[in-house]
């Protein structure tokens, strides 16, 4: 069969400028598909980082049945044990403790419905990177008794650093909660619905307020590789066992998911009417090649070439086509990709300035996931040898004395 | 030892059989012995192709028989049909039909290498049958570099490749001229006698009718003469029945 191979090979370069147009359609094919999965991958890696880096954490593990009942009386207690558990997983970066719930906030005329988050400061900031946030003011410490507020909510209380905000709330078990505390210092959240209604204290001061000594709400987790999160996920839910819920920031925030699944969908759109133009140029040149070989075709079967190693022979001369310009196009697109990756897109102007002020850094990074090239290219190669079949079908099909009929 | 290589029985091909039935071939009764040289001759649309390519197992007729060399042709499926061709008819096609990436020794060696010949065997018939069409000296030239009368050289080496029972030329010297058409007769004369190989050529040429040795005519789909001798210092006329 290496005759037919060294044939194969010859006859694709017997019509040079078609193999270099059916190569070229597919190479740039590869390239704009690689390109606009991985600038959409890349751009989704990075909204969800700065979601998740907001607030809520890759995971969040709670006593089992939290996430359905938010309430005091579904916590937990803080154990050195159980966070060394969830620290020895593969995978898991940092933990922060929290205890969370919710007060009314009043300050001289002002009073506003607000989230309460009892945090420990070192622990959150290595999670949340929540000190990079602070606008006015200072950091809180270990067992700090001031608080930290949310610009947002500042703002309707009409408080600055150093005034005095007073929180009643329902505590632990039902006691009541009821304190006052010195506001330490302001943050700017990207979420404008965090923006609104945080107030965070040090897990200590926090505990005391709901008279809910040792208890915490949830721990919060930062990973190392985020790709991993379900089995991440698992694996934590494994070492932790059924007391406790573990959820992922797809569970947490689905909100986002769906955004996320929704632009996703809409690429697909864009990335099939891509397929579709490659169709329409491999189909065209697979068709004018059809049309110039007919004569001989039926000639080759008329001198006693069976139909079964001609349709093998223009199988291999499509699928070597289109395998040139698969892997041409991969080729091409890693360095662009990875250039693209390091020197993103970067908005300017009043664009880049909305994005800052959700918090987020205006870039479009692309994403080298190599996943992304195996599959645009696989795509390609699937979109190719699916086209390569009419040759074998038109093979099939044909008659020599029909086919060399002038 | 039956001398006959092709036997046809009354065989007919009829187009839009259900409409406006068209004869194509009408009832063909035909015998060629190994060796002959003949030339099927007849104005356009009478039917010559249409019996070279059922004799050929190209078409198949809608009634007789077609027994080549003891084997009934028209009972063959287009598989055994295809097999049956590559080992037994040689093709020489009026556009000589060559391979364009191939050169002329690697287009004489297809054929073979569809028959699975090896290496030395396909060499020995390359050289010997190159020697035959005087072409030693172009063994690795391209069908483009070649003159229309050497590229039909090459066909009918192709042809011959396969040491096939007969060869089937289908107006093998309408695109060449005078001296090219002569020159191809000679070798295709020369290869009949020295080799005892049958040809069969259908063609509207008189230097082809000229040199065969058996000329049958077709008209309107029928054998209007058939004659094992014709007078080759007259232009042939054709008779109609």
């Amino acid at each position: 069969m290496k005759w037919l191979a060294k044939l194969a090979w010859k006859n694709i370069w017997r019509n040079r400028n078609r193999t270099i147009i059916t190569m070229a359609s597919v190479f740039f094919a590869v390239i704009l598909s690689v390109l606009a999965n991985s600038l959409q991958t890349g751009t989704f890696d990075n909204l969800v980082k700065n979601v998740v880096s907001f607030y809520t954490g890759y995971l969040q593990v709670h006593k089992a049945g939290y996430w359905n009942e938010q309430i005091l009386d579904n916590s937990f207690e803080v154990s050195a044990s159980t966070k060394q558990k969830i620290l020895s997983q593969q995978n898991i970066r940092a933990v922060a403790a929290r205890l969370e719930s919710f007060a009314l906030a009043s300050s001289a005329d002002v009073t506003k419905g607000c989230l309460v988050a009892g945090i420990d400061a070192e622990e959150e900031n290595n999670v949340t990177g929540l000190k990079q946030k602070l606008i006015a003011g200072s950091y809180l410490q270990a067992a700090d008794a001031g608080v930290l507020l949310a610009q947002g909510l500042a703002d309707r209380l009409q408080l600055k650093v150093n005034d005095t905000i007073v929180l009643i709330a329902k505590g632990y078990h039902g006691a009541t909660a009821a304190g006052k505390y010195a506001v330490k210092g302001i943050l700017k959240f990207g979420s404008p619905d965090l923006n609104d209604k945080a107030l965070l204290m040090a897990l200590v001061t926090a505990q005391d307020f709901y008279g809910a000594p040792g208890m915490v709400t949830s721990y919060v987790l930062s990973l190392n590789e985020t790709k991993s999160l379900q089995a991440t996920a698992t694996t934590v839910q494994q070492a932790l066992g059924s007391n406790y819920e573990i959820m992922t920031w797809e569970q947490l925030m689905p909100d986002i998911k769906q955004h996320i699944k929704a632009d996703a969908d809409s690429m697909r759109y864009v990335l099939g009417v891509l397929y579709m133009l490659i169709c329409f140029g491999v189909f065209s040149t697979l068709l004018m090649m059809m049309v110039e070989r007919k004569y001989e075709m039926g000639m080759l079967v008329a001198i006693g070439m069976h139909k079964r190693l001609m349709m093998l022979l223009l199988l291999i001369e499509s699928l070597l086509t289109v395998l040139a310009g698969c892997v041409l196009g991969i080729l091409t697109s890693v360095p662009i990709v990875y250039i693209m990756q390091k020197y993103p897109i970067r908005l300017s102007g009043e664009s880049a300035k909305a994005y800052e002020r959700f918090g987020f850094e205006a870039i479009f990074p692309t994403s080298t996931d190599a996943s992304i090239f195996i599959s645009q290219g696989l795509i390609v190669l699937v979109i190719g040898s699916v086209l390569s079949l009419y040759p074998v079908y038109k093979v099939f099909r044909l008659h020599p004395v029909t086919a060399m009929k002038r | 030892m039956n001398n006959t290589v092709i036997d046809v029985h009354n065989i007919s091909r009829v187009y839009n059989p259900d409409t406006i039935p068209v004869y194509a071939v009408n009832n063909v009764h035909l015998h060629l012995q190994r060796g002959e040289f003949t030339a099927l001759v007849g104005p356009s649309g009478s039917g010559k192709t249409t019996l070279l390519n059922m004799i050929g197992g190209l078409d198949k007729p809608d009634a007789g028989t077609i027994i080549i060399n003891g084997m009934n042709i028209t009972e063959l499926s287009p598989r055994e049909l295809v097999d049956f061709r590559l080992h037994n008819i040689g093709f020489v096609f009026q556009s000589y039909n060559l391979i364009p990436v191939l050169t002329a020794k690697e287009n004489v060696e297809f054929i073979m290498l569809l028959q699975g010949k090896s290496k030395q065997e396909r060499d020995q018939r390359v050289q010997q049958l190159f020697k035959e069409i005087g072409m030693e000296d172009k063994l690795n030239v391209r069908p483009a570099q070649l003159s229309s009368g050497q590229q039909q050289r090459v066909a009918v080496a192709r042809a011959l490749a396969s040491k096939p029972q007969f060869i089937l030329a289908d107006e093998p010297t309408a695109n060449l001229d005078s001296k090219s058409a002569a020159n191809l007769l000679d070798i295709m004369a020369l290869l009949n006698a020295d080799e005892n190989i049958t040809f069969l050529f259908s063609t509207h040429d008189q230097r082809v009718i000229n040199r065969a040795r058996r000329v049958i005519t077709l008209v309107d789909g029928k054998i209007a003469s058939d004659t094992a001798a014709v007078d080759i210092s007259q232009p042939h006329k054709f008779e109609t029945v």
